[in-house]
């Protein structure tokens, strides 16, 4: 690989004008023109059905792919709480500028501020075109939009659909891309998975799918491709993520030369349910705006932990967050809130089921919300969560207070982009989750949805025509040797997947074990000895894998098995990068804390004059020593502090 | 708790398919799901082809899961999806039945997974507000009654799994279209559409799922409680297009 500066196209000038003047300053294609244009788009979440439907609607050629059934299910649609707008329609002194400072503070200070100041400007024009997509956001009985707190922020600026607001933007998003699909603007792929990327002369021109019902392998060619392929948060095998949602994607980009960012960077939901047992397969978030009306606490006193709730008296609880930070209370950010979890239940105050000899659990209470608002009104606001607790539970929190633990839910690492989301591959875009460019160490509550809608909707239809502006149109009628060659790469993996040398575990088991060692090492505390002893585990095993792993069944047939091998290879490799990548940042922010770097009183301790920087990892053929490029951060307009939320 | 189970399996769309027989000892707070996870765990090992089923999210939302489990779409529990059935639920059927959807409009891909691409084209067909991007209006200009609000809420939380579809004795889908009608149509943005439920129901028609004819089994199986009501919306949207 050559040597490249990593340069991020930030616009200069003052913060509140720079997109303003980008998006002036780059080219546009006319109308007339746009069809020339082939564009791939790889997953359709949020951020790739909104981009798809966008730029079909502009009128370009749009080719997408997903691996669902449908687009409809994309796991943007599990996001329960909302999506945050600096709309200030509460008049409690919100603005852009507090969005964009909030966001930037809850990072912990390691993200970008151009983007981040532009995530925050186009925040309103999401709703605005949430809203009359028919997206059905609460309201008020004026008839006017609602909005909730949210962790890490003073202001109310959360719009929410119940707790489906995921859900109901995805739908807004899906049936633009439907409409789309009408008009033949956009043609959609489902079950089919993006197995390698196509480079011709060094731009990306293409993508292999795998057919998943057929096994049929084929060569998609285009002039762009964007990837909104979401996190990776299923490394950990336990984790709020659908069980399809995978990293194959950004991972061969990483291999043919997209730079990795940040990749350690996870983020670890403090209120999901807690694991009941060894044969299950996800964990399940409990919304943080749960935290708006339950106070979190634990037994004050070891003894009490195998008590009933309701039988330990109100002077032995510990209300910790409210204790440790007064200020926020149970709205902390979700990096502390975590913490101070982990906190209590390491020190033995835990409750509930026990795993490996340790009870990981603390309450979440609503008794005090339903005393002060009554039972109907918490019904409204939280109805649909209580029902999914119940079921998982199998208690009813309307009577007895949920139990609570951390669980990966977010990854904020994804391929490096610039200021117009490109990758460090020419013509290979990234978007949403997939990138890793707003949240820097830790994203806040409703940042998410915001996100990959404003990269969806508004930032990528505007730089990839900029991109595609530049370009001679693809002919993608002809036969490409690149792609022939990619089409054989991706059959020789298959068949290597399929004839493992002495096939005797299951795919699964080996992600079970991956699971283990990176939750240990890249978990909510990270530890250099930790850190180096997984790197040998993870070499190990992945070793194994490749002999052992056990796939049945054909790969000319749907084989859900094969599948799931493909991913956890690739997860196999990913693991061991962000292991280095947390070795290598000797410092504590936002989610990475490294027991080294802790203050007296817990906190992360950043060290800005040596770490005030993007890692991205630079793929040099041996996985194990990847090369680091280091994007500086300057901050012109917020002058990195202490994150207090004491 | 160990149970009896009868699977249906099938290679692909043309062979005809078989129940086949297994056993399995799970506890009872493990998920229907993960039961089946165990038991493909058990039939790799063994060197036999996994069970074919879908799902992803596993919390109920994303509408993938989609198994009849003793003649009832998604299973005994009411009011929610396949992945959020317990093994508890069962304490007392220790003998079960675990189909796919059977419709012809749903045809078998394999196994248990079924096609469900008709849903597309009847969304496809109508079933959105056309606004480009960028050119919506500030948010807050309209106000929209709180009771509109939550009841196009109500329709609009459908996650288009067809458990409707497969509970109807004539396989119909006039829920599904009934739900995304009545969701665009109540709000005031979706209004200009006076032809959307025409639109939906010949698309419905055109992919061969049968009509409706008032059996009501649809309500009772969905896992988001969409109720007939918005069946007798949309009825009053038809008279209200033709009438014009």
């Amino acid at each position: 690989m050559t040597d490249f500066e990593l340069d991020s196209h930030t616009p200069k000038g003052s913060l509140e004008n720079r997109w303003t003047q980008h998006k002036f300053d780059l080219k546009i294609v006319s109308p007339a023109n746009r069809k020339k244009y082939n564009i791939i788009v790889v997953g359709t979440g949020l951020a790739g059905a909104a981009a798809a439907a966008s730029l079909g609607e502009m009128g370009y050629k749009v080719k997408t792919f997903c691996f669902q059934d449908s687009p409809r299910r994309a796991h943007s649609i599990a996001a329960q709480g909302g999506i945050n707008a600096a709309k200030n329609y509460q008049n409690d002194g919100d603005s852009t500028w507090r969005l964009f400072y909030d966001t930037i503070k809850g990072g912990d200070y390691r993200a970008r501020e151009s983007n981040v100041f532009r995530l925050a400007e186009l925040s309103t024009s999401i709703i605005d075109q949430a809203v009359a997509q028919g997206v059905p956001f609460a309201r008020e009985y004026s008839g006017y939009l609602a909005n909730r707190s949210f962790g890490g922020a003073q202001v109310s600026r959360t719009f929410y659909a119940r707790g489906q607001t995921g859900q109901q933007l995805l739908l807004g998003a899906y049936q633009a891309m439907s409409k789309q699909i009408e008009e033949g603007t956009v043609v959609h792929h489902s079950r089919s998975e993006m197995q390698d990327l196509i480079l011709i002369d060094g731009k990306a021109k293409g993508i292999v799918s795998r057919d998943l019902v057929t096994g049929k392998l084929e060569a998609h060619m285009a002039d762009v491709v964007i990837l909104c392929t979401g996190g990776y948060g299923n490394i950990f095998y336990l984790s709020t993520n659908a069980k399809g949602c995978n990293a194959s994607a950004v991972w061969r980009a990483h291999k043919h030369g997209a730079l990795f960012a940040n990749p350690c960077f996870t983020q670890i939901h403090p209120t999901c349910i807690p694991q009941a047992g060894e044969l299950q397969s996800k964990l399940t978030l409990m919304s943080e705006s749960l935290r708006n009306d339950g106070r979190i606490w634990a037994p004050k006193n070891k003894a009490d932990c195998d008590k009933q709730p309701e039988d330990i008296a109100e002077h032995d609880r510990d209300y910790f967050l409210e204790r440790m930070y007064p200020a926020f209370g149970n709205l902390v950010p979700r990096d502390i809130a975590s913490r101070a979890v982990k906190l209590i239940c390491d020190e033995g105050r835990g409750v509930g089921h026990d795993i490996e000899g340790k009870k990981l659990g603390v309450y979440l209470d609503f008794a005090k919300a339903i005393e002060d608002q009554g039972l109907d009104a918490i019904r409204e606001k939280y109805g649909n969560l209580f029902d999914m607790y119940q079921h998982i539970a199998a208690e009813d929190p309307y009577t007895t207070p949920m139990r609570i633990y951390p669980a990966v839910h977010y990854t904020m690492g994804g391929l490096w982009v610039d200021y117009n989301l490109m990758t460090s591959i020419d013509g290979l875009f990234a978007g949403g989750e997939a990138n890793f460019s707003d949240h820097g160490a830790n994203r806040l509550g409703a940042s998410a949805l915001m996100q990959g809608l404003a990269d969806g909707y508004f930032v990528l239809p505007s730089t990839v025509s900029n991109y595609l502006a530049h370009q001679k149109p693809l002919d993608i009628t002809q036969t490409y040797p690149e792609a022939e060659q990619a089409l054989q790469a991706c059959k020789d993996k298959i068949q290597r997947l399929m004839n493992a040398p002495a096939p005797q575990k299951t795919a699964d088991e080996f992600h079970r074990k991956l699971g283990q060692i990176i939750w240990n090492a890249c978990g909510m505390a990270r530890e250099k000895s930790i850190l180096e002893q997984s790197i040998k585990q993870i070499k190990t095993l992945r070793e194994q894998f490749w002999q052992q792993v056990k796939i049945t069944g054909s790969d000319e047939t749907l084989n859900q098995t094969l599948e799931r091998a493909g991913r956890i290879a690739d997860f196999f490799e990913l693991a061991e990068l962000m292991c280095i990548d947390a070795l290598t940042r000797e410092e504590s922010c936002g989610c990475h804390a490294r027991e080294e770097h802790i203050t007296g009183d817990g906190e992360a301790q950043r060290h800005d004059e040596d770490f005030c920087y993007v890692a991205a990892w630079q793929y040099s053929g041996d996985l194990s020593v990847p090369v680091l490029y280091k994007e500086e951060l300057h901050f012109e307009f917020v002058r990195p502090t202490t994150r207090n939320y004491r | 708790m160990i149970y009896k189970l009868h699977i249906w399996r099938q290679q692909n769309a043309d062979s005809t398919g078989e129940f086949e027989q297994h056993q399995i000892e799970v506890n009872a707070d493990t998920s229907f799901l993960e039961m089946l996870d165990a038991l493909n765990e058990q039939l790799i090992e063994s060197d036999k082809e996994a069970i074919a089923f879908d799902f992803d999210c596993r919390e109920g939302i994303c509408g993938s899961c989609n198994l009849v489990i003793n003649g009832t779409p998604h299973g005994k529990h009411r009011a929610t999806t396949t992945c959020q059935q317990y093994m508890r639920d069962y304490a007392d059927e220790r003998e079960l039945w675990i189909e796919p959807w059977r419709a012809t409009a749903f045809p078998i891909i394999k196994d248990l997974i079924v096609d469900r691409t008709s849903f597309e084209k009847i969304i496809q067909a109508g079933g959105y507000i056309e606004i480009r991007t960028g050119s919506a209006g500030e948010a807050n200009t309209i106000a929209i009654e709180k009771e509109v609000a939550d009841a196009a809420f109500d329709s609009a939380t459908c996650i288009g799994c067809g458990a409707c579809v497969a509970a109807c004795p004539n396989a119909s889908a006039t829920l599904f279209v009934a739900a995304k009608v009545t969701h665009l149509s109540t709000l005031p943005q979706g209004q200009m559409d006076k032809k959307r439920a025409e639109k939906l129901l010949e698309a419905m028609d055109e992919q061969g799922f049968g009509g409706c004819s008032n059996y009501r089994e649809c309500e009772r199986v969905c896992p988001k409680e969409i109720s007939v009501s918005t069946i007798t919306t949309m009825n009053k949207l038809l008279y209200q297009g033709h009438a014009k």
